[in-house]
């Protein structure tokens, strides 16, 4: 396997609603950022992959615009995912591991203001006998949640300390939506949302983006001072029907977690992609992280959920906090469709 | 292929299901943006405001913002004249369902002068079969007490009467 890193890591300051701007407006600074960071270019960067949904904009084909974003003339090499932006990172980290190219900018947004975000999210569920009863992206996690209470696995007491912690480490991230202190008692106090989920079990609706670029070897060496390299990447899907899952386990996450090597080594910290509080149980447990653990010291994406980005600021935050130092050994996670359907794991590791 | 429905005997008599109907409807608040907020701004005034690329010099009619190939915001405006040049037209005559034009009339892609990206348009007050590449031509627009933030300011372009424009004034816009 290429020895492929990621070298610089940009997002934009995440917000409820950014209505000044338009996707290529919010898209633009992020890249350029990197370009100014890296000194690569949209013609010097050996490939350009997105990850977005048409769905968040209601128009046909809005990803093409938002080249626009990137200056890519002449024409360049360039793909898209509709996807979270982790997975065009999977596709670009494909690219180079053919080794006909040494760099790739990944970028990826999510401007859901435009249109009610529960309720788009809803037309990714299965057509047939799901999505027709519109059930919204909150009330499925709430199912989800109450299977696993059910289970024993975990109390709302459980699900209330993952959103205090969350909440409490976001305070130092200075892109976060949402921040603050919180307690426990405080939490339970309040009404349910979609039993069992309160409020502060859920994701803000986020419009925001994400960028990054990624390279090989001596060029990653070059471009970064402790570049964190990709020592494993792996994603599996689950079936897209709710009722044939185990809605209390992510079989998927824990296949792709060994397949990225995470009980190879020590994790330092921990990047996981989940927008409701007990998603964050169910992925820890599967990808058996112990209590030593640092999980979302950014506050993850109970902090800022930019829908199609929030998977890959996962795999920037582990980065930025490897090449700064803070931690050796990082695993980062993204997650896509109803309920943990989709799951990418990538390990992360600093040299030296 | 499919599962044969009559070896499951409490299906026997059931219809199989062919096709479903799932209704789709959502609702979008669309956000301009910076640049087309300025730009719909100026029409409301019966302004073509263009924004200029501060690397190429392009100048952008409508602007969206960035310059498509250098990847750079367009800040500079540039206020650009109500007369322009055909580029390419369709001739319509295929009546199509919530058709507002009467058949047949003619959509163009209008290069206003100074612009370098064409606006598209309506063709009017000349027959359509008179339309061409080169048409030098000026918009028509609205009463002033109809004019909203809407490109639909402008009812259409009408021939200004002057010689077709060389080929080589617009070559690059086709
Ligand atoms: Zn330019």
């Amino acid at each position: 396997m290429r020895d492929v890193a990621v070298v610089a890591f940009a997002q934009s300051k995440h917000e409820r609603r950014i209505e000044g701007y338009n996707e290529i407006e919010m898209m633009m600074p992020v890249v350029g950022e990197l370009w100014e960071r890296t000194g690569l270019s949209a013609n010097t960067v050996g490939f350009t992959c997105s990850g977005s949904t048409d769905f968040l904009a209601g128009q046909a084909f809005s990803f093409v615009t938002i080249l626009d974003a990137i200056g890519p003339w002449p024409p360049i090499s360039e793909s898209h995912v509709e996807a979270d932006g982790a997975w065009a990172l999977y596709e670009a980290w494909v690219k180079l591991q053919m080794g006909e190219i040494d760099s790739a900018l990944i970028y990826s947004y999510g401007k859901s203001s435009p249109g009610d975000l529960p309720k788009v999210l809803t037309t990714q569920l299965e057509p047939y006998v799901t999505a027709p009863l519109w059930p919204d992206a909150v009330s499925i996690a709430g199912l989800q949640a109450r299977a696993l209470l059910d289970s024993g696995k975990a109390t709302e007491a459980d699900l209330a300390e993952v959103a205090v912690r969350s909440r409490g480490n976001a305070k130092a991230n200075p892109k976060a939506q949402l921040a603050g202190d919180f307690t426990v008692e405080q939490i339970l106090a309040e009404p349910y949302l979609a039993n069992p989920l309160r409020k502060h079990d859920c994701p803000p609706i986020t419009d925001g983006a994400a960028a990054m670029i990624i390279a090989a070897g001596d060029l990653a060496r070059e471009l970064c001072e402790r570049p964190a390299w990709i020592r494993g990447i792996d994603h599996r899907v689950e079936a897209h029907a709710l009722g044939v899952r185990d809605l209390t386990d992510s079989p998927s996450t824990r296949l792709a977690g060994q397949k990225a090597g995470v009980g190879d080594g020590k994790i330092d910290i921990a990047e996981l992609h989940a927008p409701f509080t007990h998603q964050e149980l169910i992925l820890a447990d599967a990808l058996g992280l112990g209590d030593d653990v640092a999980v979302n010291p950014s506050g993850g994406a109970l902090a800022a959920n930019p829908v199609m980005a929030a998977g890959l600021i996962r795999i920037g935050e582990a980065a930025e906090r490897i090449t700064a130092g803070g931690a050796d050994r990082a695993v980062a996670h993204a997650t896509s469709g109803p309920c943990l359907q989709q799951n990418l794991v990538c390990v992360l590791e600093g040299e030296g | 292929m499919g599962i044969d429905l009559t070896t499951i005997p409490a299906l026997a008599d059931v219809e199989p299901v062919r096709s479903t109907k799932t209704p789709l409807h959502l609702d979008y608040e669309y956000t301009a943006g910076a640049a087309s907020s300025r730009f719909l701004r100026a029409v409301k005034e019966k302004k073509l405001m263009g924004q200029r690329c501060p690397k190429c010099g392009k100048v952008y009619l409508p602007p969206r913002g960035a310059c498509p190939t250098d990847g750079v915001p367009t800040t500079d405006e540039v206020e650009l004249p109500h007369t322009g040049t055909v580029t390419t037209f369709c001739v319509v005559n295929v009546p199509f369902h919530g058709q507002q034009m009467e058949i047949p009339y003619v959509s163009a892609n209008v290069l206003v002068d100074g612009a370098d990206l064409p606006l598209f348009g309506l063709i009017q007050e000349m027959p359509a079969h008179d339309v061409r590449m080169g048409l030098r031509v000026e918009a028509v627009w609205k009463d002033d007490d109809e004019l909203e933030t809407s490109l639909e300011n402008i009812k259409w372009w009408r021939p200004t009467g002057e010689p077709d424009a060389d080929p080589s004034t617009y070559e690059g816009q086709m």
